[in-house]
């Protein structure tokens, strides 16, 4: 009993840094976005359609890593084109995020189709249970090396933000924007440029889906983790650092049900698949206020949390 | 924005303009029709480039669409058949829509509300007739529906939760009960190939419209799309329930029940996507298994936008859609394209329609005279 415990704490720990890969990239991408003050909900459609774009290159070069770049750059395209619609006077950013969810997921399931089947190199882990007799504990230090980029990006842009010029723009345009405009920053631009470099984020979470062991793509890779990075990134509190922090207990939460899987517990597999999206809810009411706006939230954000 | 959540989210071209007054009207309400039009029209265009560029014939597209939608009766009834829980879905965005929400998780009050009119089929089958049994499963369906959505509203008023996300991370929380009780304690085991709940028999199945076979889920979402009109235009809480949209503060202020309005309309829109479960499962299933999850909820949001939240103006762009879905297998069969073809053209109307919102109020031509 004891052991079979410890197999699936293992085996969470295995989990939590393996799920909360995509997780953390949507999620710092979205920080950086909303940082600026514009909402994109379509990092859904972003995460997919980089999934299948690393693997599409990946598969055709035999280079994953330049299929985790082509997957930046395809995320960069979507976030420019809602970067750019949301330029427009009377456009709603929200409305604007829930379209490109739906056509960035159109979009990656059209062009992925060939690629269902076969096999593309992926993205090698790195073995850090090297020192560990135990076979769960070595498989559960199997990291991939996006796991550290990420954690890498997480304390570049929470040191960019708080001491760059760069990061002061990015958040004068978040918080104020008339104050931007007083001092000559164009809006738009900022969040153009925000918007952009959100997408490049979750793109590269995408490749992980879809690069990492076992590495395959199909149209069920994604089911909800680019909203419930939204949704993470508001329990973070618009901080990179706690971003990472969220990321790896959501992914803890995602792995619960293959965790008690492997100790051969079948029943209720579909209650714990769905256990990221409740404790998401749970965790969205609790930090939640009907009589005031989160700490910490950017002013201009149109999406009252 | 501190005590205004809800007006602060209310995104002004969602909430059609209020009434304009004299005999001028015709022509702002033209701009409403014209710049939709425009953005389709732009949106197939692009969507034709796209095709040439990928080497294939919009010309064959657009004809292989009007053939497998529209041309022909058997055709045409196809598509209204699939045009019944688009309208019903629909209406799952537009009523909160009108009190400045924006719910997208008609997915899942549908999948929902179709698990469980037909898990209450299940031991009535053979016990009660089948008209009680059907009308008590569309009812439990709607409450399902109602529940699962009202949820969102609630949450909403009560704890300033984003509705648009609590709406989807609902609906893969409903797909999953579904997924859990369809493939364990209520699976028929009798059918080894799909995982489903026991499959209605014939006599126990809605049947069609008379002279057609089209089922009444059309007529149906018909008479609730006139019926809300009715309700969110002609009635004291439509006019509430549109003053809480357009101002929240002002809502307050007036002492309006605000929380409850939230509520109701939410409640009011979940029942809609809850009968269209109900109706695929009664009508088109037979019984409730992982195709409920079709997307029809998701391309109701299109359709409701489309409409500009109009529960009117919701059947014709329903039909619409309902025969570009209904012709995608055609187009797939004959021009080898893939099954997400449909998904692409949607995505693009949809996002080319809300790159027009900006169009409003820059042309002259749609100004009364005189203003």
């Amino acid at each position: 009993m004891e052991s079979s415990i410890l197999i699936v704490l293992v085996a969470m720990l295995g989990g939590a840094i393996r799920v909360s890969t995509p997780f953390m990239f949507v999620a710092l991408g979205e920080c950086l976005t909303e940082k600026s003050g514009r909402v994109n909900l379509g990092l859904e459609g972003t995460l997919v359609l980089g999934a299948m774009t690393a693997f599409a290159i990946s598969y055709h070069t035999n280079s994953p890593w330049l299929g985790v770049l082509a997957a930046g750059l395809s995320g960069c395209v979507l976030g420019a084109m809602h970067g750019s619609i949301c330029s427009l006077p009377r456009v709603n950013d929200v409305a604007v995020g829930i379209a490109m969810m739906l056509f960035g997921v159109g979009v990656a399931f059209f062009f992925g189709k060939p690629y269902i089947q076969p096999v593309a190199p992926h993205l090698n882990s790195i073995p850090f249970g090297f020192w560990s007799d135990s076979p769960n504990l070595k498989s559960a230090l199997q990291i991939n090396p996006l796991f550290f980029v990420g954690i890498a990006a997480a304390f570049a842009l929470a040191w960019a933000l708080r001491n760059t010029r760069w990061g002061l723009v990015v958040r004068t345009v978040g918080d104020s924007a008339a104050a931007a405009r007083a001092m000559g920053v164009s809006v738009n631009g900022v969040r153009l440029m925000t918007t952009t470099i959100g997408g490049f984020f979750a793109g590269v979470g995408g490749a992980f889906l879809s690069l990492s062991y076992p590495g395959s793509w199909n149209q069920g890779l994604s089911s909800g983790q680019g909203l419930m990075a939204v949704a993470l990134v508001i329990f973070a509190r618009w901080s990179p650092l706690r971003c990472v922090g969220a990321a790896l207990l959501f992914g803890a939460a995602g792995a619960i049900g293959p965790s008690l899987q492997s100790i051969g517990v079948t029943q209720g597999y579909y209650f714990f698949n769905a256990a990221p999206y409740i404790l998401t809810l749970v965790i969205m009411i609790a930090t939640s206020s009907a009589k005031h706006s989160a700490a910490d939230m950017p002013g201009e954000l149109s999406m009252a949390k | 924005m501190s005590d205004a959540p809800l007006a602060q989210s209310a995104p002004r071209a969602v909430v059609p303009a209020a009434a304009q007054i004299g005999s001028s009207r015709w022509r702002s309400d033209a701009e409403y029709v014209v710049i939709p039009v425009l953005a389709i029209a732009a949106s197939f265009l692009l969507f034709a480039v796209f095709l040439l560029a990928i080497g294939k014939s919009p010309v064959e597209f657009v004809s292989l669409v009007w053939r497998g939608g529209f041309g022909g009766a058997f055709s045409l009834q196809n598509t209204l058949q699939r045009s019944s829980p688009l309208i019903m879905t629909a209406l799952t965005v537009a009523i909160p829509a009108r009190i400045g929400l924006i719910i997208i998780g008609g997915e899942g009050a549908l999948v929902l509300g179709g698990f469980v009119a037909a898990a209450l089929a299940v031991p009535l089958i053979g016990v009660v007739p089948p008209m009680p049994t059907l009308i008590l499963m569309a009812f439990v369906a709607m409450i399902a529906g109602g529940v699962w959505i009202g949820l969102c509203g609630f949450l909403r008023y009560a704890r300033g939760v984003n509705e648009t996300i609590s709406s989807l991370l609902l609906t893969y929380i409903g797909i999953a009960i579904m997924n859990f009780f369809v493939e364990g304690p209520l699976r028929d085991i009798s059918n080894p190939n799909k995982p489903s709940t026991k499959p209605l028999p014939d006599s126990y199945m809605i049947g069609s419209m008379p002279g057609t076979s089209v089922h009444w889920g059309f007529f149906f979402g018909v008479v609730l799309c006139v019926a809300l009109y009715l309700l969110m235009s002609r009635t004291t809480f439509g006019f509430a329930a549109r003053v809480t949209g357009g101002n929240f503060r002002a809502a307050l202020a007036q002492g309006l029940p605000v929380g409850r309005l939230i509520v109701a309309c939410t409640m009011i829109a979940g029942a809609c996507a809850g009968l269209a479960g109900f109706f695929e499962v009664a009508a088109i299933q037979g019984r409730a298994n992982a195709s409920l999850a079709a997307g029809y909820g998701f391309t109701g949001i299109l359709v409701a936008f489309l409409a500009r939240q109009n529960p009117l103006v919701i059947p014709p762009v329903a039909i619409m859609f309902g025969g570009i879905v209904a012709a995608g297998g055609l187009v797939q069969r004959r021009m080898g394209l893939p099954d997400a073809t449909v998904q692409v053209l949607e995505g693009l109307i949809f996002v080319v329609l809300l790159t027009s919102e900006t169009l409003y109020g820059r042309f002259s031509i749609f100004k009364p005279k005189g203003r």
